[in-house]
């Protein structure tokens, strides 16, 4: 059975459709990418899967969202638990102005973990597995606010782990980041793809090709291509995506 | 002939703004005379009558001499009082007009009348205070009474400035908590509050310090001519401190000046350091917020 699966999904901010028809099946514990032109509805799908698009007046969302089998738009939603389960990594990195701890904390603490022993060996846990933890393990007290981009960028990665979820979504996780950081977010992703789904959004061609398993090329609302990373980027069926691939589009 | 021509233009373009910066200086000047005389004459006359006897004190023959204890501790009663009331009444009301509310015509109503609320003077404050809840829900004249009067006054001010401080914190920090899984209402009290909490605060004193120096809304619901004892319960009147002034000045003949400067400085000494507070408060934050 596929992680997330979308059946006729469509999404309209007022009168316009920002989201045709879409149909996809991601599979468990691996990277799809999302491709696409500015605009063409790539975060507003990745937040219809955590329903973050709630936020917004005046949505209205067709089709179903199946994840592990379960309808996420059905009536029965605990949007709390969904979000525990469906974390979110955005654009520019939005760690809290607090200290590295409680920024990691902050999950844990909220979802019932009061004990301090129990707290600290999820911050460890967390920020080891995001490789901070060599960095901060002194520092834990200090402001997040004071850390580079890329550091708060994975800090914001240990605080998403910190409360255990199996889907990551990452719209443009790496747009702040210069080639080094983004290089070793990238590394990072590699490794969170065995305990994790993840999904990212990228306007770099070179990045999705690299880090990805399976490719999604979105354009206006619609998902135009999905498949292996490799056959589309190589050998695409549509030939709108060969050429945004190779840079030929509009 | 036309470099000269040049040269008398620029000279003219240079006196023009001489002359507009000494204007603009003069204004601002003008701005602070005020105040420093004030300042300077309260401590000049006023400051002779302060000791400790004259702060701690009960007044004594009909206050033309002894101390104003009773009206400083009805003042720090009523603003206390005040803070009780209108501090959470105040944010909770602007938490939901930022983070509740849709924009619809009866939010965009309660919002004007926020705005109509600070700009109707404190007398007819006074003067509903007194109908509601002196006549009305029969509180009499009392300090709960008072307290309710001025906090209703100040409302506007907190409304406003908790709304603003709230609408401040950035959607990043919203959206971060909302997609950890972390409830709405959570969210507004791990994340947005205590990051709100600077501008609430300085809101608030500016509130208080407004309440603390106002004499009409006191006027018929809570002070007392004369009181030579501490109120006993929060039912009972009480002196304060801008009414007392005003007793002073107006109601008593041959009141030595020395102790109407000397309960005016009290008074704006107060009030001052309650403005002096919300400034530290304000610029403390300010060099340490980093978003
Ligand atoms: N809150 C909103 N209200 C109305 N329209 C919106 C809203 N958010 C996005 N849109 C529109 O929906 C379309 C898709 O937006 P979306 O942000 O999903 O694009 P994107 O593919 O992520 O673009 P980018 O690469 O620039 O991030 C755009 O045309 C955008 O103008
Ligand atoms: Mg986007």
């Amino acid at each position: 059975m596929s992680k997330i699966e979308t059946r006729g999904l469509s999404l309209f901010y007022g009168n316009f459709q920002a989201l045709i028809d879409v149909n996809v099946q991601i599979k468990e514990k691996m990277i799809t990418a999302l491709i696409g032109p500015s605009g063409c509805g790539k975060s507003t799908f990745l937040r219809t899967l955590n329903r973050m698009n709630d936020l917004i007046d005046g949505i209205r969302i067709t089709g179903e969202v199946l994840i592990d089998g379960e309808n996420i738009y059905g009536n029965r939603t605990d949007l709390v638990l969904l979000r525990k389960k469906v974390g979110m990594v955005f654009q520019r990195p939005n760690s809290f102005p607090l200290s590295v701890f409680d920024n990691v904390a902050y999950g844990p603490r909220i979802h019932g973990s009061k004990n301090k022993a129990e707290l600290e060996d999820i911050v460890e846990e967390s920020l080891r597995h995001v490789e901070l933890w060599d960095i901060l393990k002194d520092k834990l007290d200090h402001s997040a606010l004071n850390l580079s981009l890329e550091q708060q960028q994975r800090l914001c990665i240990a605080r998403l782990v910190a409360v255990t979820p199996e889907v990551v979504l990452m719209d443009e996780p790496c747009s702040a980041l210069d080639p080094v950081a983004t290089s070793k977010v990238e590394e990072l992703m590699a490794e969170l793809k065995k305990q994790y789904t993840i999904l990212i959004v990228t306007h770099n061609m070179q990045q999705a090709a690299r880090v990805s398993d399976r490719t999604g090329f979105m354009l206006l609302g619609k998902l135009l291509e999905y498949g292996e990373t490799r056959q589309v980027f190589t050998n695409p069926k549509e030939k709108k995506t060969e050429e945004y691939i190779t840079g030929r589009y509009g | 002939m036309k470099i000269r021509a040049k040269s008398h233009l620029k000279i003219s373009t240079q006196t023009q703004q001489k002359i507009a910066f000494t204007f603009l200086g003069i204004a601002s000047i003008l701005v602070i005379v005020p105040v420093i005389v004030i300042f300077v004459i309260l401590i000049q006359k006023g400051l002779p009558a302060i000791n400790w006897q004259f702060l701690t004190a009960m007044p004594r023959m009909g206050m033309r001499a002894g101390g104003i204890f009773p009206a400083i501790m009805g003042t720090l009663y009523l603003v206390s009082g005040t803070i009780v009331v209108a501090l959470p009444l105040g944010v909770l009301a602007a938490i939901y007009l930022v983070e509740y509310a849709r924009q619809n015509f009866l939010t965009r109503m309660i919002e004007v009348a926020i705005v109509n609320l600070a700009g109707v003077p404190s007398v007819v404050y006074g003067l509903f205070g007194m109908g509601l809840f002196v006549i009305y829900l029969k509180l009499g004249v009392s300090i709960i009474a008072g307290a309710l009067t001025l906090a209703i006054m100040i409302l506007p001010v907190i409304i406003t400035s908790s709304k603003e401080a709230l609408q401040s914190v950035p959607r990043s920090f919203r959206e971060a908590s909302l997609a950890l899984g972390v409830s709405k209402w959570q969210t507004i009290c791990c994340v947005v509050l205590p990051n709100a909490l600077p501008g609430i605060l300085t809101g608030t004193i500016l509130g208080i310090s407004r309440a603390a120096g106002e004499t009409a809304p006191i006027l018929f619901t809570v002070a007392a001519f004369y009181l030579p004892r501490l109120p006993k319960s929060i039912f009972d009147q009480c002196m304060a401190l801008p009414y007392h002034l005003y007793v002073l000045s107006t109601q008593v003949p041959n009141v030595n000046p020395k102790i109407q400067y000397g309960t005016a400085l009290v008074l704006v000494g107060i009030v001052f350091l309650l403005n002096l507070v919300a400034i530290i408060v304000r610029s403390h934050i300010r060099s340490k917020k980093q978003w």
